[in-house]
C-alpha cells in the first residue's frame, strides 16, 4: 500500500509537472532521433501494468506486445533492444507525458481516434493490436448478453475510449447504468472483484488479461458483444515527420517479416542468402531504405533478429504461448483471414 | 499654541532621482512592467509552442459534448452535458465532501479535543490513542482503508443488511428513503423560517434582558422546542403532505429512495477522522492556553461548571483556536482531492482527470483547476477572518 501511495503522489506531481513544462518548453524541437542517440536510450512510456501488453514480469523486467513494439524501435535505432527507459503510465497521464516530452513514444494499448490524432498535437504510427470492447459479468448472475445489464453498475478505467462508448452503447439500447471510474486498471478489476460493479468492462483483450487476475477467473464470463472499434497501436508527438517514420516502419518491419517467413532463428541465414528481393531489401542487403529514415541499412535485420517478428512476438506476449491465449482473429495476416497488413518495403 | 509640523522642510528642490518618494515609485513601476513583460512573454511562447505541436488551444472544449456519464451528480447531468457541466458537476462534488467533512471534522475534534482534557482516566488516554492513531497514518491509506477494507466486507445488493427495512447497506453504499414532497408541503418549511427567526429574536432579546437585569430564560430549550414544534404541527395540520419513496431491490441493484456512493462514505468518514485529531489538538491547546485563574475565579463566582466552559473558557479559548482552524479546514479541501484515488467524481477526477484526458487541453484545465481550489480557499479564509476578528481580544 505504501507503494500505491507514493505513486499516486507521484503521478499527481508528474501531472503538475508536465502540464508546467508545456508551459516553458521552448517551440523549436530538436530531432527526437537525435535526443535518443545521444542519451543512448528510447523512452517509452507503457501501461501501468496490462498482463499481455506491457506488464513487469518475476524480474522487474518489462514483457508484453505493447513492450515488445519499443524494443523493436531500440534495436532499430540503437541497436539494442534493453536501451529503453519504461514510463508507467496511467490513462489519465499517458497523452500529457507524451505531449511534453517525457516520453519519446507512447505503446500503450492507446485507442486510435479522430479527436486524439488530431487536436492534441499526436500521430498514431499504426495498429499493433485490433481490438474491440467487451463487457464481463459473474457467471451466478445468469446473464448471456449484454442487452440485459439494464440497471447495473460497471466499472470503467477514467479517461479512456471505453468510458465514452459505454455511455453511447446503453443509450443506444435504452438501458441505464452506473459508471464507476477509476484511475488504474488494477483498481478497475479490485472494484469488480468486490462486488462493487456487476460489469468490468473494457478492451476484450485486456479482460481476458484482467479475468487472470481474479481471485477466482472461473467465476466469470465475458459476454459476446463487441461494441465497438478498438485499433491499438504506437503514438509520437506531431511535427518530427522522421521519428514518425521510424516508430511507424518498426512495426511494419515486424509485419513483413512474418509475411515474408523471416524469424529471428532464421534471419541470419536469410540475410545472407536471401530467397527473394523482398527479403534482400527488407534486410538492407539491397537499396538504402535505413537511411532513408536516418538509421543504418539493416535496421530491420537488428529489429528481427533481436525482437521477432510480428507472428513471434504475438504467440509470445498474448497469444498461443501465453497464458492470455488470444486468438489471432482480427491480427491475423492479411493473407490469413485478418486485416493486419504492412506495405512493402520497396 | 504649539502645532507638530506636518512636513520636514525640503532643502531647495533638487533633480526628480533624488526624490525618494519619485525613486519608489518609479522602481515599482519598472518592477511591474517587468513582470507583466515577463508573464506576456510566457503566455506567447506557450501559446507558440501549443499551435506548433498542433495542440488545441482556447476554451472552445467547454462547449464540447463530454460523452461520459458521472456516478454522482447534484444538478441535472447526463453524458450528452457540456464539459463546462462536467466542471460545475465536479465542483459542487468537491464542495459537497468538503462541506461534509468539515462540519463532521469540526464536531468530532471539539468532542475528542474536550475528552483529552478530561478528569475520566479512560475518556482522556482513549481520546489521545485516538488523535495519536489518526493524525499519524498518512490520509490516503486511510482513504484507502475505509473504502476497500471496511465497505469491501459489507454484503452485495441482494443481501443488504437492512435498517426497518428502509435503509439499506451494501457494497454499494447506503439506500435510504427518499423524501417526495406533493401539494401543500410548503407550508412546512416557512414554518421552520419562522420560527428559526423568532427564536434568533428570541436570543437577542434575552442578551438584552440579562444585561439590564441579571435575568436569563432558558432560551436554548425554548428555540429547540420552537424549531422542532412549530413545522411538526404546521405539517401535521396541513395533512402531512410528504411521501417516502423507499427504495426497492429490482434486478441488479435498488430502484428508488436516495442512494449515497460508497465513495463519498468513504471519503467523507476517512476526512473527518483525519482531520478531527488535528482539530482535538488545537482545541485541547487552545483550552489549556486559558490560565487556570479564570476557571477558579468562575467557581468562586459560583458558576456551573458547563456555564464556566461556555461563558468563560470557550471564548477566550477561540482566540487561539480560530486562526489554526481555519488552516485545518483550508487542508481537509485540498485534501479531498485524493478523491481521485478511490472514484468519488470530485473535482480533479473528472474535470483534471477525465475530460484533461479526454480533450488534452493540459493548460487549460490545470490552470481552471488550480483558480478553483485557490478561490475556494481564499473564500474560506476570508470568512474564518472575519470569525477570527469577532472573537479576538478587542482592544478597547
Amino acid at each position: 500500500m505504501g507503494n500505491n501511495n507514493k505513486r499516486i503522489f507521484s503521478r499527481a506531481a508528474l501531472l503538475a509537472g508536465t502540464a508546467a513544462a508545456l508551459l516553458i518548453t521552448q517551440a523549436a524541437q530538436a530531432a527526437t532521433l537525435d535526443e535518443v542517440k545521444s542519451r543512448g536510450q528510447v523512452r517509452c512510456g507503457v501501461s501501468d501494468g496490462l498482463a499481455g501488453f506491457s506488464n513487469p514480469d518475476a524480474n522487474g523486467a518489462w514483457q508484453g506486445i505493447d513492450v515488445e513494439v519499443c524494443r523493436g524501435v531500440a534495436a532499430a535505432v540503437l541497436n539494442d533492444p534493453k536501451k529503453i527507459a519504461f514510463a508507467p503510465l496511467t490513462a489519465k497521464e499517458r497523452f500529457t507525458a507524451l505531449q511534453s516530452g517525457e516520453v519519446d513514444l507512447l505503446s500503450r494499448n492507446t485507442t486510435w481516434t479522430a479527436s486524439r490524432d488530431n487536436s492534441m498535437g499526436l500521430n498514431f504510427t499504426g495498429v499493433t493490436f485490433y481490438d474491440g470492447q467487451g463487457f464481463m459479468v459473474r457467471k451466478d448472475l445468469g446473464i448471456s448478453s449484454a442487452k440485459e445489464l439494464d440497471g447495473a453498475s460497471v466499472c470503467v478505467a477514467a479517461g479512456t475510449t471505453t468510458e465514452l462508448n459505454l455511455a453511447d452503447y446503453f443509450r443506444a439500447n435504452n438501458m441505464q447504468y452506473q459508471a464507476v471510474s477509476f484511475d488504474e486498471s488494477s483498481q478497475t478489476a479490485a472494484g469488480f472483484d468486490s462486488g462493487r460493479c456487476d460489469v468490468l468492462t473494457s478492451d476484450s483483450s485486456q479482460l481476458a488479461a484482467l479475468r487472470l487476475q481474479l481471485q477466482n477467473p472461473d467465476s466469470v464470463v465475458i459476454l459476446p458483444e463487441r461494441i465497438s472499434k478498438e485499433p491499438l497501436g504506437p503514438v509520437v508527438r506531431q511535427g518530427d515527420d522522421q521519428w514518425f517514420d521510424i516508430v511507424k516502419w518498426s512495426l511494419y518491419a515486424m509485419v513483413d517479416a512474418e509475411e515474408l517467413g523471416i524469424t529471428s532463428a532464421n534471419v541470419d541465414q536469410m540475410r545472407d542468402n536471401p530467397p527473394n528481393p523482398d527479403v534482400a531489401r527488407l534486410l538492407g542487403k539491397d537499396g538504402n531504405f535505413g537511411e532513408q529514415i536516418g538509421l543504418s541499412n539493416d535496421w530491420a535485420y537488428q529489429i528481427i533478429k533481436k525482437v521477432g517478428n510480428y507472428g513471434e512476438v504475438y504467440a509470445k506476449t498474448v497469444g498461443a504461448d501465453s497464458p492470455l491465449k488470444i486468438e489471432r482473429g482480427l491480427n491475423a495476416l492479411w493473407n490469413n483471414g485478418g486485416i493486419m497488413y504492412a506495405p512493402p518495403v520497396r | 499654541m504649539l502645532r507638530p509640523s506636518t512636513s520636514i522642510p525640503r532643502r531647495g528642490r533638487g533633480p526628480l532621482w533624488r526624490d525618494p518618494a519619485i525613486r519608489a515609485l518609479v522602481a515599482q513601476a519598472v518592477l511591474l512592467i517587468v513582470l507583466a513583460l515577463v508573464i506576456g512573454l510566457l503566455i506567447h511562447n506557450t501559446l507558440l509552442n501549443l499551435e506548433a505541436r498542433g495542440i488545441r488551444t482556447g476554451f472552445d472544449f467547454l462547449e464540447g459534448r463530454a460523452g461520459f456519464p458521472i456516478s454522482q451528480a447534484l444538478l441535472e447531468y447526463t453524458s450528452d452535458s457540456t464539459y463546462g457541466h462536467t466542471f460545475l458537476i465536479g465542483l459542487l462534488n468537491t464542495l459537497l465532501v468538503s462541506a461534509l467533512g468539515i462540519v463532521a471534522a469540526t464536531l468530532i475534534g471539539f468532542a475528542v479535543g474536550i475528552a483529552r482534557l478530561s478528569p475520566n482516566w479512560l475518556l482522556s488516554r482513549l481520546a489521545t490513542c485516538y488523535v495519536e492513531l489518526f493524525r499519524n497514518i498518512p490520509l490516503l491509506l486511510q482513504i484507502l482503508f475505509w473504502y476497500f477494507a471496511v465497505l469491501r466486507s459489507l454484503p452485495s445488493p441482494r443481501q443488504s443488511l437492512s435498517l426497518f427495512d428502509a435503509f439499506y447497506f451494501n457494497v454499494r453504499g447506503m439506500v435510504m428513503p427518499g423524501p417526495e414532497t406533493q401539494a401543500g408541503f410548503s407550508a412546512t418549511p416557512i414554518a421552520l423560517l419562522i420560527a428559526i427567526v423568532v427564536t434568533i429574536g428570541l436570543v437577542i432579546f434575552n442578551r438584552r434582558r440579562q444585561a439590564q437585569t441579571g435575568q436569563r430564560l432558558p432560551v436554548g430549550w425554548i428555540g429547540l422546542g420552537l424549531i422542532a414544534g412549530l413545522p411538526a404541527v404546521v405539517f401535521v395540520l396541513s395533512g402531512s403532505p410528504l411521501h417516502w419513496n423507499v427504495p426497492e431491490l429490482t434486478g441488479f441493484n435498488f430502484r428508488g429512495g436516495v442512494q449515497v456512493l460508497p465513495e463519498l462514505l468513504a471519503l467523507w468518514v476517512a476526512l473527518s477522522v483525519y482531520t478531527a485529531a488535528f482539530i482535538a489538538e488545537i482545541v485541547r491547546s487552545g483550552i489549556q492556553s486559558v490560565p487556570h485563574g479564570q476557571v477558579e475565579a468562575a467557581n468562586a463566582l459560583s458558576l456551573s461548571s458547563g456555564v464556566t466552559l461556555r461563558k468563560v473558557v470557550i471564548p477566550q479559548a477561540m482566540r487561539v483556536i480560530v486562526p489554526q482552524m481555519t488552516s485545518q479546514y483550508l487542508n481537509l479541501i485540498k485534501n479531498s482531492s485524493l478523491a481521485t484515488a478511490i472514484g468519488y467524481p470530485d473535482l480533479v477526477a473528472v474535470f483534471a482527470g477525465t475530460t484533461l484526458n479526454q480533450t488534452g487541453q493540459a493548460i487549460e484545465i490545470i490552470a481552471m483547476t488550480m483558480a478553483v481550489y485557490l478561490v475556494i480557499s481564499l473564500v474560506v479564509s476570508f470568512l474564518m477572518n472575519i470569525y477570527n476578528a469577532r472573537v479576538a481580544i478587542k482592544e478597547r
